[in-house]
């Protein structure tokens, strides 16, 4: 049985449809990188996983409970066995390092403050920041953000761990270190990791299975390699990054028109 | 005209839904009060309450205390100025007691902790929002309503009615100073008349209302911060929406209390 099982999800805002009917396994110990452009849907999908917002239709079923139709109890139970690094990080300014990645573990255990002291600590070795407990979030660069806040997410050892864009905004040295650190948790701690990123380099660096969005539908979902091979217009435009030509839109060409002829017409 | 009715409708669901959304909040807030008292609650919710009274509380203090002092000599001196041609203006004594105990000491402090932490209750939480900092606590499985609002309804509960008591005695001051200077009336003459002229049950409407006013200030601030949709900008104007909306139906409230105890308590 799948840890993680989509099915038929279909999300919709304001009768805009973002997800159209995705249905998608994700394995014990295996990492799964939901690969797409802006506004592919990956985000969307992310949150409907985390449980952040109910589907139109479909069902989201982590370790056998369905997320999308359980009860507030069940939901804070299957969350408890994920940790999630957002995008901006989302540490809170108002605490400092190592009080945030405390956090978890002050709200759902009964540990001893000199335990979790040395966990924290723990876990900010694990990303390369035990010196840095003391700062605060706005002290830090955004790669050391980035890794604080794996570092939260690391926190009561989730089982599932969640990453959203981890390289998006970071130099591609401090990129690729991010890379190795998701490698090396996945082996530690034996974790299923879900990355959404849209950065190529950084997804075949540490995927196991990509799924390519594509205006909310999946165009492929296989392998490292079956990706790569793959003759999908769509998943080769990405891979080998040519751009859409805009400009021979019917819909541009129109617009353009219609200008130029404005223009005559005030000359 | 089917335009019209459409928009009064709109408007009118608009209203409903933040009625409703409020109470909602409140009745969530209420639930999880519990969790923000000392020794029964979480001990780091606790410190967060007291974290909060100290700013909503003790670093409001000058600021009220000043507006009940001008507010105090203000309304002894226009009093006078009536009250004398009459040959009444012992009767100061009474205006500017049952005035500030029953009605300004309450409404003052409202207004001031309405724009000083209502503001920064809106800012701080639409911050929140925007930097994902609410969805990483829902994904922590600790939620808002718990973490961010029950310190702050409980330390509004607590300080506003204290600082209500405050503001009441510098008006009542400031009355007995003008009385001082105008009439040379001793103060502890003063004082006598001024106890004399207070009853308790003046004293319990104060601060039932001040208990209203604070759970207004608290719930309406924390919505407005939970509502922001969008970036930076739309923290801006949930700010400005929490303290002018707050300060609206604080007024509001207190006509409606006013009336109550008037043709209730009174006759």
């Amino acid at each position: 049985m799948p840890l993680i099982s989509i099915r038929d999800l279909v999300v919709e805002y304001d009768g805009h449809r973002v997800l159209d009917g995705l249905s998608l396994d994700i394995e014990h110990g295996e990492t799964m990188v939901l690969l797409g452009g802006s506004g592919s849907g990956k985000s969307t999908l992310l949150r409907q996983i985390l449980g952040l917002e109910r589907p139109k239709a479909g069902s989201v079923i982590v370790k056998g409970i369905d997320i999308t139709h359980c009860s507030p109890a069940e939901l804070k139970k299957v969350r408890r066995s994920i940790g999630v690094a957002f995008q901006s990080a989302a540490l809170f300014n108002s605490l400092s390092v190592e009080d945030n990645i405390a956090l978890p573990m002050r709200e759902h255990t009964r540990l001893a403050p000199s335990i979790i002291e040395l966990m924290v600590w723990m876990k900010l070795a694990v990303v390369g920041l035990a010196d840095f407990g003391k700062l605060h979030p706005q002290e830090l660069s955004g790669g050391m953000k980035k890794r604080a806040a794996v570092a939260r997410a690391l926190a009561l050892s989730p089982e599932i761990l969640v990453l959203d864009e981890p390289s998006a905004g970071l130099d591609p040295i401090v990129a690729a270190e991010l890379d190795e650190l998701i490698l090396l948790l996945k082996e530690v701690f034996e974790v299923t990791v879900i990355v959404v990123t849209h950065e190529l380099p950084s997804a075949f660096r540490i995927a196991d299975r990509i799924a390519m969005l594509y205006k909310g539908k999946f165009r492929a979902v296989g392998t490292k390699d079956e990706i790569e091979a793959s003759q999908d217009p769509r998943v080769r435009q990405f891979l080998d990054r040519i751009p859409d030509e805009i400009a021979k839109t019917p819909a541009v060409a129109a617009y353009f028109e219609r200008y130029l002829q404005g223009q005559e017409a005030q000359a | 005209m089917a335009n019209v009715l459409e928009d009064v409708g709109k408007s009118t669901i608009g209203h409903l839904d933040y009625v409703g959304s409020v109470n909602i909040q409140w009745w969530s807030t209420l639930r999880a009060l519990g969790s923000a008292l000392p020794f029964v609650g979480n001990r780091y919710r606790w410190k967060a309450s007291v974290n909060q009274m100290l700013q909503i509380g003790v670093d409001a203090l000058p600021m009220v205390s000043l507006m009940a002092i001008c507010t105090g000599f203000i309304l002894a001196m226009q009093g006078a100025s009536e009250l004398r041609r009459f040959g009444a203006i012992h009767y100061v004594i009474d205006l500017v007691a049952v005035g500030f105990t029953r009605e300004l000491g309450p409404l003052i402090t409202a207004i001031a902790v309405s724009g000083r932490s209502g503001s920064a209750f809106a800012a701080e939480i639409g911050t929140m929002k925007v930097t994902e900092e609410l969805d990483s606590l829902r994904v922590m499985a600790l939620e808002p309503i718990e973490f961010v609002l029950a310190p702050k309804y409980l330390a509004a509960l607590v300080t506003v009615p204290c600082l209500s008591i405050i503001s009441n005695a510098c008006g009542i001051l400031a009355g007995g100073l003008f009385m001082f200077l105008s009439t040379h009336l001793s103060p502890a003459l003063y004082l006598r008349d001024v106890l004399e002229s207070i009853q308790l049950r003046d004293i319990i409407t104060g601060l039932v209302k001040s208990v209203a006013f604070a759970t207004i200030i608290a719930q309406v601030s924390c919505l407005e911060g939970f509502r922001v949709r969008g970036g930076p900008d739309s923290v801006g104007r949930s700010t400005t929406s929490a303290v002018v909306k707050s300060t609206f139906l604080v007024i509001v409230a207190d006509a409606v209390f006013t009336a109550i105890f008037y043709f209730t308590v009174q006759h």
